[in-house]
């Protein structure tokens, strides 16, 4: 596994230190920023809504730092081996964690729009599925964070429940568009929340797959993607 | 053993005295690839370097243990004409060492006491072709009597490269060629180096890890003596096997 041995030049493990917070920072927002979309959605909160929208330009800013950074690092510290591979998986995983923040602000569009409507049933499990996309954004960065293989092995396998839940969610609202066509606007709107949910998973799966290469300078094996 | 290996060392040990200096070395050196050999000051890269045209011969008090081959013949064989060794496997070193000869005479010094040209005609032809492939003809074929030590820094190691080139070798081994030059000097040598690839092999020392990885395909990394790691160069720089290897690319010691 990574090495905890410092650099020669001290300046360069501030630098990556600096990096590593930088994406800690973002994963922390996009986090965030699933939780309280889902609050908004749930007690249709305008006011909170709003600030999710405000928040997802903190996560581009920070994007745009971490690829300063990386650039930065990559042009005066030419780091090689696991060093070369961290600097780029940081950079692919803060375009991805901002792809993140993109889909929770997207929900948090929606909730003017179903605001007011009578609340289905349906509403209350999609909360559960964002609680395992956020919990997998969480874990993913963490992995990041500690530079482990085994836990982003055991995030991957997780993308699977994910996607079971939109297909349940999805036949679910499918059937209260047909039996009540007064709910389908609502409906719509939460397919597209947990569209959106599922990407997430699928996002913080890649994140996933970046730290297992980084750590370990391979892809992820089928046996490890549970592909067999 | 293996296909194209052109140099074959195997447990190979060197004193410097009663000092060890390389421990137990074994590695092939392939025809078609260019081989970096890095490693911290003092690790041996140099010394090892030296086993494969017997410069270390020179050195007082230095012995040689283990078996070297070139093309499957043992170099260390008491029957091996060491002149004509260093002929085949020809040396470029650290600093350019251009004879205080002019030009011409710096390349066609080597043909000439190997009797590698039958007519005058014939010589300034092979000083002509080693001049192109080392990059260096069309700036000096117009004053070919002035003095080798009157170019610059990089000009005359392409000169000593091109002296090197002129007796026919088989193999390069070039010790640090571009540490005293400047970037752009430093960036002809490595283009010429790709250039002369698949024509000799090369085996190049160097404390530049992008050299390194900018011109060789095969890196062994050298530490405390000890060949710690050997393999395809880019996946020594991207995902090195050895813990030690790793901390040293990275820049955490050394």
């Amino acid at each position: 596994m990574a090495s905890q041995q410092e650099h020669t030049v001290k300046a360069f493990d501030q630098d990556i230190g600096q990096l590593r917070g930088l994406i800690s920072q973002m994963g922390g927002l996009a986090e965030a920023a699933i939780g309280h979309a889902m609050t908004a959605l749930q007690r249709g909160d305008l006011e909170l809504a709003d600030r999710i929208r405000q928040d997802d330009r903190r996560i581009d800013a920070i994007e745009a730092d971490v690829e300063r950074t990386a650039v930065r690092i990559i042009a005066l510290r030419a780091p090689l081996a696991n060093d070369l591979r961290e600097v780029v998986a940081a950079l692919k995983i803060a375009a991805v964690v901002e792809r993140i923040g993109d889909y929770a602000k997207n929900i948090a569009k929606r909730v003017p729009l179903i605001e007011g409507e009578h609340r289905i049933e349906p509403l209350s499990t999609v909360p559960a599925m964002a609680k395992i996309a956020a919990e997998m954004v969480h874990d993913a960065l963490d992995a990041f964070a500690a530079r482990d293989a085994a836990k982003a092995v055991e995030i991957v396998r997780r993308d699977r429940t994910l996607d079971d839940f939109y297909d349940s969610i999805f036949r679910t609202l499918v059937t209260y568009m047909v039996e009540n066509p007064k709910t389908i606007s609502q409906c719509a709107h939460l397919l597209f929340v947990a569209k959106n949910l599922e990407r997430i998973g699928d996002h913080a799966t890649n994140v996933a797959e970046m730290v297992h290469f980084a750590a370990t300078g391979n892809q992820m094996t089928d046996r490890e993607w549970g592909n067999q | 053993m293996t296909d194209h290996a052109k140099i074959t060392a195997e447990g190979v040990n060197v004193f410097y005295g009663a000092k060890q200096a390389i421990r137990n070395v074994s590695l092939h050196v392939r025809q078609d690839e260019v081989t970096a050999f890095i490693g911290p000051s003092g690790c041996g890269k140099s010394t090892f370097l030296r086993t494969l045209n017997r410069m270390n011969d020179t050195i007082a008090g230095a012995r040689v243990e283990g078996d070297v081959r070139l093309d499957g013949e043992d170099i260390y064989a008491r029957a091996m004409d060491v002149v004509q060794l260093r002929a085949r496997v020809g040396m470029v070193f650290q600093k350019p060492n251009p004879f205080p000869k002019s030009i011409f005479e710096n390349v066609a010094y080597g043909p000439r006491i190997h009797g590698l040209a039958r007519s005058k005609a014939e010589l300034a032809q092979i000083v002509e072709r080693s001049l192109q492939r080392a990059g260096l003809w069309n700036e000096v074929k117009d004053r070919l009597s002035e003095s080798g030590t009157a170019l610059s820094g990089g000009q005359q190691q392409r000169l000593c490269i091109a002296r090197a080139i002129a007796v026919d070798p088989e193999v390069i081994l070039m010790d640090e060629p571009c540490s005293a030059l400047d970037p752009i000097a430093t960036a002809r040598i490595e283009e010429l180096i790709s250039d002369l690839r698949g024509r000799y092999a090369i085996v190049i020392v160097t404390h530049n890890m992008q050299q390194a990885a900018r011109v060789s395909q095969k890196t062994a990394f050298f530490h405390l003596g000890e060949l710690v790691e050997y393999g395809d160069t880019s996946a020594m720089f991207t995902n090195p096997r050895e813990e030690r290897t790793k901390d040293y690319i990275t820049g955490r010691y050394g």
